[in-house]
């Protein structure tokens, strides 16, 4: 039986600048259907998005909603029609109740909303606490308080951009389970996502986009993990091949009893972490970001001073005091999460980015800045390590997210590191490139380096480490062995159910 | 139809120039309009404003004395400015670079004192750097904001310049005028030129401005300024230390403002006088910017405000125009060289409507 389409794109196209982010998209979501929108990072999904919940406007084809075109000029006139959107990075003010946050959207007063808040949460399996401070809940809290906000609407389109990519594997059943009760309810549900596991095993049917065209419109249950794979990346999943014979070499990081109170009531306290990481080891740090990361990694890096010195240690000095480039100096690097502003100046060349922590590697001359040095160092790394831009003068905030990550991943692993921690290596990186960094990482590892790797993403995880420790609440678990753990025992520690 | 701005992929080389004419246009049309509206024939206010600057020696010789001071003080600033430290109190350790110098030729009015000049001069840089090293302590003490802590003792310095010429510097054989007694005469600054004012501080300063060139776009010290400045966070990611570029960007600016205030009392003026103050250092802040915080253009910027500033004396001179009218110029060069600035950044993007 054919169900009416609820929302219709015909020939939808939009162009920044260069970039054509969407080329003649045609979709059509019924309602009572969970719709998966499928694609690698940059593929053009969140611009879709953006159109169909009126924050941008296309510049060719059409939007119809019921079979009626209409104009969605901005996102009140979606909402209106009973578009919902929930936002991979949560729109909520942590100062504020949960009660105080919807209300800013819902009308109402707010003790209605709180009993409704809490009928919703009976009937959809979001339980959530009213009067709770927004900054107190953990992640997976905090997406249900998103989507108890459009609920509370009524809304016939929900829109989810990368639900998952945030919680672990116990609060993803969670969601799942919430999503199907609102398909039965006759809800029409946009998953976007590029896991193509979950897509299995939720979503009737499937749009998948590659650089921004429509690439295959099936029913993903019907196809395996590989065939959507195909389609997504218009190639074979690439596959990393990973095993560790070598037994790991002396302590080159101890994190010793580490313990730092939190900055701000925002911030994380880490509570006695230990850690000891040897020459010829991956050793991965799982957990949901806001748990210590951050902290963890500022602390290891020097840009946070350890309390006591000998309570991050690299090469066996005591260095807890010591600033970032005296531990650069002992053979230590760093990959920062954020790309632009910490790990690269956006305003300054790709050269110049690469001063700014190689420039031990030829590049002064009583304390004169050799460009000759600077530029072939940029270039090798380019080369190296795929660095797809005009040059070494490209600005580096010119360069997509994929790109700045090889660069400045390039940059680090190009000073032979002894000790080298990686932050979120893949964000936003497309998989082809992904499985380049994990390769490069594995490399390293072979030829005698200790990598720290703190990342959300459980796969990458398993596929490079040889330990895995999981960060919740400012605690570090002991370490699991990577081949005899299984992410279901991972995720119990990512929700704090076990310690 | 509306208009965006766009980022451009990279700074625009033709918007770097052009921004800053493009401003100086802007103002001068609408300076037309005010002008019209003052009832003042326009050609010969702007004649008086932009050219009589360069029609006679005398005129030109006082473009030259005014940039001194500007450019010295502006190089020093925009090293601060590119470190994102605002030193807006350039005035005030002006102020106590020129009393610092005094003390040499107050104390020996004879002249009875070897290297009684070269002394002048490095207390006068020490004396500035020493007090612009206040709002370094501060700020990397306490946190202070440079800002304030910089402006508020530019206040102080002033009190301080007027009780030492009301009290104990006072000219006794000066009937009752708040100044000093005249220098001596191996307490002046040589002349480039015979019988025109411009001494050897533009030399100071055209050195300076060498420096720093070199120091900001040659060398790691100022590309860890620049660092600082365009992102904190990368910078502390590098291990650049936050404190030492607090002190070296004050320190730097407030050495430059002492020797332009040492340089103030031991050129033109030859005493310490109130009219010390005439706000060399806040007008070097407009320099800086207006040079695009860049070494050179600096050089050409302090060579444009000073040709405004003889232009507008003449101005209101020549053509009647009022101070504040002058002021006003100024202040509209100013802010249109930052509206035009985005340019450099950002391309106009004209919207149509997808579907009308």
């Amino acid at each position: 039986m054919r169900k009416q389409a609820l929302l219709t794109l015909s020939g939808v196209s939009k162009r920044y600048g260069t970039v054509q982010a969407n080329q003649a998209i045609d979709l059509e979501v019924k309602s009572g259907s969970i719709h998966a929108i499928l694609g690698e990072n940059g593929a053009g999904k969140s611009t879709l998005m953006k159109l169909i919940y009126g924050v941008e406007h296309p510049d060719d084809g059409s939007i119809a909603w019921n079979g009626a075109p209409v104009q969605l000029s901005r996102p009140s006139d979606a909402q209106a029609l009973g578009i919902g959107m929930v936002f991979q990075h949560f729109s909520l003010f942590e100062t504020l109740s949960v009660v105080q946050n919807v209300s800013l959207m819902v009308p109402g007063r707010p003790a209605e909303i709180a009993t409704k808040i809490g009928d919703l949460g009976r009937k959809f399996g979001l339980v959530v606490d009213p009067d709770a401070m927004v900054h107190t809940l953990s992640v997976g809290e905090r997406q249900r308080v998103e989507i108890i906000r459009c609920l509370l609407l009524n809304p016939k389109l929900l829109i989810l951009d990368e639900p998952t990519s945030v919680l672990p594997p116990q609060s993803v059943k969670l969601l799942f389970e919430t999503l199907r009760k609102l398909q039965a309810e006759g809800t029409a549900i946009l998953f976007i996502s590029h896991k193509l596991e979950e897509i299995r095993a939720l979503c009737d049917e499937a749009t998948v986009l590659r650089d921004g065209k429509v690439t295959g419109r099936v029913d993903p249950r019907a196809h395996s993990a590989r065939d959507l794979a195909q389609m997504m990346i218009g190639r074979d999943m690439p596959h990393l091949a990973v095993s560790n014979s070598a037994q790991p070499g002396e302590v080159r990081l101890r994190l010793h009893n580490l313990s730092h109170p939190r900055a701000t009531q925002f911030g994380t306290t880490l509570t006695d972490v230990n850690l000891d990481l040897r020459a010829g080891q991956v050793i991965g740090i799982a957990g949901i970001s806001g748990n210590g990361q951050q902290e963890l990694a500022a602390l290891i890096s020097g840009e946070l001073r350890a309390r006591k010195p000998e309570m991050v240690q690299i090469m066996g000095q005591a260095v807890g005091r010591r600033g970032p480039m005296h531990r650069r100096a002992l053979g230590f690097t760093f990959v920062p999460e954020e790309r632009l502003g910490r790990g690269a100046v956006p305003e300054m060349s790709l050269a110049d980015n690469s001063l700014l922590t190689a420039h031990g590697q030829g590049m002064l001359r009583g304390g004169f800045i050799k460009r000759r040095v600077e530029q072939s160092f940029t270039r090798r790394c380019m080369e190296d390590f795929d660095v797809r831009t005009s040059g070494p003068d490209a600005e580096a905030g010119a360069l997509s997210g994929g790109n700045l990550q090889k660069f400045i991943l390039g940059r680090e692993i190009m000073l032979a590191p002894d000790v080298m921690l990686v932050s979120q290596p893949t964000w936003g990186v497309d998989i082809g490139a992904a499985t380049a960094i994990r390769r490069r990482l594995i490399e390293m590892r072979d030829n005698g380096a200790a990598i720290l790797v703190i990342s959300e993403e459980l796969e990458e995880l398993f596929e490079i480490c040889d330990i895995l420790h999981v960060l919740h609440e400012g605690r570090l678990s002991t370490g699991l062995p990577a081949a005899d753990t299984t992410a279901e025992e991972v995720g119990a520690y990512m929700i704090g159910a076990r310690l | 139809m509306k208009l965006r701005l766009v980022r451009r992929d990279a700074a625009s080389r033709l918007a770097m120039f052009g921004a800053p004419v493009l401003a100086l246009i802007l103002t001068c049309l609408t300076s037309l309009i005010l002008f019209a509206l003052l009832g003042i024939p326009a050609g010969k206010a702007l004649h008086a404003l932009l050219l009589k600057p360069f029609l006679s020696w005398y005129s030109f010789s006082e473009v030259l004395l005014k940039m001194a001071p500007l450019l010295l003080i502006a190089q020093g600033l925009a090293i601060g400015f590119r470190a994102n430290v605002f030193n807006i109190g350039a005035e005030g350790q002006f102020i106590i670079g020129a009393i610092c110098a005094s003390a040499f030729p107050v104390f020996y009015p004879d002249g009875n004192l070897p290297f009684m000049l070269p002394a002048m001069i490095v207390a006068g840089g020490l004396g500035g750097m020493a007090y612009a090293g206040i709002a370094a302590g501060l700020r990397t003490r306490y946190g202070a904001s440079e800002i304030l802590v910089t402006l508020m003792l530019s206040l102080i310095a002033v009190q301080i310049l007027n009780y030492l010429l009301l009290g104990p510097w006072k000219d006794p054989r000066g009937f009752n005028f708040p100044q000093t007694v005249m220098f001596p005469g191996n307490a002046l600054l040589p002349l480039l030129f015979e019988n025109v004012r411009p001494n050897i501080s533009l030399i100071f300063a055209l050195l300076a401005s060498l420096f720093a060139y070199l120091m900001m776009e040659r060398h790691f010290r100022g590309y860890q300024l620049r660092t600082a400045g365009l992102a904190p966070k990368a910078a502390l990611y590098a291990g650049f230390s936050a404190p030492r570029m607090i002190w070296l960007s004050l320190a730097l600016s407030g050495l430059a403002a002492g020797i332009a205030g040492a340089s103030e009392v031991a050129g033109p003026l030859g005493q310490l006088q109130r009219s010390v103050a005439t706000g060399y250092g806040y007008a070097a802040i407009i320099v800086a910017y207006v040079g695009g915080l860049r070494p050179f253009g600096i050089v050409a910027s302090s060579f444009l405000i000073s040709v405004l500033y003889i232009g507008g004396d003449s101005a209101t001179v020549s053509a009647g125009l009022p101070v504040a009218a002058v002021e006003v110029f100024q202040g509209m060069l100013l802010s249109f060289y930052l509206l035009t600035f985005t340019l450099i950044r950002f391309r106009v993007h004209l919207d149509r409507e997808a579907t009308a």
